[in-house]
């Protein structure tokens, strides 16, 4: 059997406090909350993210530019046994997504000591074969006779690399240079598995800590989204002209 | 010096054979012309001499040192290439100095055979340029000014002449030669083209599919080539040869049966030669002459004639389906379907057995 339980008779109150319809105020106001982009420069740090954010673009992106280059000199003008193989792998891997390898890349890394550290963040990322598949593809029309009269002009191998290769390759070199600016600076997760002291953090990450467990603080979150979509935007702006024709240039689409 | 000693070189690529056993002798400052048709292995063997790629076997000497294992760059030769190889993102003064730089020569030097080079070529005026704003004729004053620059013991050109057009080509072959004549280095020339062959060259070698099929001075070649192949290869147009029986041979003479009633004595050693052997008859259209009227003459048929003037160029056939050409000193007359009456001269003739070797004359 259940019982009702007994309801609480509610009683008058003792004091009736009037107010006046027409002095009531707005909660909400629309207007321009500039505060929103100058407050965390304020009290978020925002320039060491930004900082931290420009080293690893930059670095990134100059050591893919060589090492990717380096590799696709050798797999373009160099016949050895094992190329096409060679090749075929480096292509291969861009089916394995950055999910899938999150936890053995991790352990390399901390082997190595690089965790909490901007290389830990920067060297894993510059291998990359699309930018190898890229400018090796652009390098193949690049004839071999120039490289022949080049050894007859007594280059080294690294000379003609340096020399004449790579500025012959120049228009590949920035479309892969755009890329990889634009993936270096978007990139979130791998910082964030890397990094784990504050002062390290790139903008990406950083902007994460605005969204707490509790509550995300979405008004700073989208106008420093907004801050660090500039960059890649100019770039776009500026480049784009190099983006188009050095994307037909490279025979990708 | 520029010396260049070929020594039973073999290339093969994988199984297939492009080389065969090469032997041969450049001297030094000779102009020595290789020649044959595309594909027979003369790029190869330029890149062998220019230690751009190795033989899979033999052994190239120069100044009678062995360079067989010795890389490009230490041969001290410079290469003139087909498609001329500028560095296209260097500007011409540039492209010059590259190799110059690269064995750390003093940069005084360096400027002061630019300026000398760029002289002798004429090429001065656009040093700045690069060679994307040049003629055809300007990149290839420039790929050889860098050959030029280099002092090298020997030039290796590679057909440099192919992608100009004609008139271009005849006098860039003139100032060619002048340059040769001038630097007195060794130069090993590669072309198809027979004229340019004949022209340039010191001595001549006709190669054939990865083969030496003669090595001589040019009118050598074109006066007495050693098998059907050089027969039919140097000169133009081209030899003319008929298939011929043998009647009778000896020491100093063969008598011969062709085609069209065709009957003549060769004054050629036939002691090899029996009666009944097959044998090949050649002829150059210059030495064909008109018949007078007289003994001896050859019924042809024309085909086709081409009148340039000075000369008349009559196609004709013999006995049904042997090509003639001949070439008459006159303007012509003749019309297609018409008969001519044509005289093959028996000491301008060339015999050669049915293994296709010239019969020498004693
Ligand atoms: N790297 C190579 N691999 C396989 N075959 C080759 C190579 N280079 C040249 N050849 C073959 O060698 C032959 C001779 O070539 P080449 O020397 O360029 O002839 P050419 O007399 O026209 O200069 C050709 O049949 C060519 O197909
Ligand atoms: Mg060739």
């Amino acid at each position: 059997m259940v019982g009702h339980p007994q309801r609480p008779v509610a009683k008058a109150p003792k004091d009736i406090v009037k107010v006046n319809i027409a002095d009531r105020q707005p909660v909400r106001e629309i207007g321009f909350a500039t505060e929103n982009y100058t407050e965390p420069f304020v009290h978020f740090d925002f320039m060491r993210y930004l900082r931290n954010s420009v080293f690893v673009t930059a670095m990134a992106t100059l050591i893919t530019l060589l090492t990717n280059s380096m590799a696709a000199f050798a797999l373009s003008k160099y016949k050895f046994r094992g190329r096409d193989f060679t090749m075929l792998l480096i292509v291969g891997t861009l089916m394995v997504p950055l999910s899938v390898i999150l936890v053995p890349l991790y352990s390399v890394v901390s082997a190595v000591g690089l965790l909490d550290s901007l290389w830990g963040v920067i060297l894993p990322t510059v291998a990359t074969p699309t930018g190898v598949f890229l400018l090796r593809q652009y390098m193949l029309t690049i004839p071999d006779e120039l490289l022949d009269a080049a050894r007859m002009d007594n280059a080294s191998e690294w000379q003609i690399y340096w020399r004449i290769v790579l500025p012959l390759a120049a228009p590949a070199l920035a479309v892969l240079a755009i890329f990889s600016v634009v993936w270096r600076w978007n990139d979130f997760l791998w910082p964030l598995v890397v990094l784990s002291r504050k002062e390290l953090y790139t903008l990406q990450v950083g902007l994460n800590t605005y969204a707490g467990e509790l509550n995300v603080q979405w008004h700073y979150i989208l106008a420093m989204t907004v801050v660090t979509m500039i960059p890649v935007v100019l770039v776009f702006v500026f480049l784009q002209r190099y983006i188009t024709s050095g994307i037909a240039g490279t025979g990708l689409k | 010096m520029g010396r260049i000693t070929l020594t039973n070189i073999d290339r093969a690529y994988g199984k297939v054979k492009i080389l065969h056993d090469i032997s041969l002798d450049v001297g030094d400052g000779e102009m020595l012309v290789l020649v044959g048709p595309s594909g027979c292995g003369k790029s190869t063997l330029l890149r062998l001499i220019a230690g751009l790629d190795r033989p899979t076997g033999g052994k190239i000497e120069i100044d009678g040192i062995d360079v067989t294992e010795v890389s490009a760059a230490r041969r001290g030769l410079a290469m003139v290439f087909q498609s001329y190889a500028l560095y296209p993102h260097m500007s011409v003064r540039q492209n010059l100095a590259f190799g110059l730089e690269n064995i750390r020569m003093p940069k005084a030097e360096i400027d002061q055979r630019i300026a000398e080079a760029s002289r002798m070529l004429e090429i001065a005026p656009y040093l700045d340029r690069r060679p994307g704003q040049l003629s055809g004729g300007q990149k290839q004053r420039v790929a050889i000014g860098r050959a030029v620059v280099r002092n090298p013991t020997a030039f290796l050109l590679d057909e440099p002449l192919s992608n100009l057009d004609a008139e271009l080509r005849i006098s860039t072959r003139a100032e060619l030669a002048a340059l040769h004549k001038r630097l007195a280095t060794t130069m090993v020339y590669v072309t198809h083209d027979q004229v340019e062959a004949m022209t340039l060259a010191d001595r001549i070698v006709v190669m054939r599919a990865g083969k030496i099929e003669q090595v001589g001075r040019p009118l050598d070649l074109y006066n007495a080539p050693a098998n059907l192949f050089v027969a039919g290869f140097i000169g133009a147009p081209r030899m003319n040869l008929l298939p011929v029986k043998v009647r009778s041979a000896s020491a100093t003479q063969v008598d011969v049966d062709g085609p069209g009633g065709l009957s003549a004595t060769v004054a050629v050693d036939g002691s090899a030669l029996k009666p009944g052997d097959d044998a090949t008859l050649g002829i150059r259209p210059h030495d064909i002459e008109l018949s007078d009227g007289g003994k001896g003459a050859v019924e042809a048929h024309v085909t086709l004639a081409e009148a340039l003037g000075p000369e008349t160029v009559v196609h004709a056939t013999i006995a049904g389906d042997n090509r003639l050409v001949a070439v008459l000193k006159h303007q012509g007359v003749e019309t297609r379907g018409a008969p001519l009456s044509l005289v093959l001269p028996p000491e301008r003739m060339h015999l050669f057995d049915s293994a296709g070797l010239r019969v020498a004359s004693r």
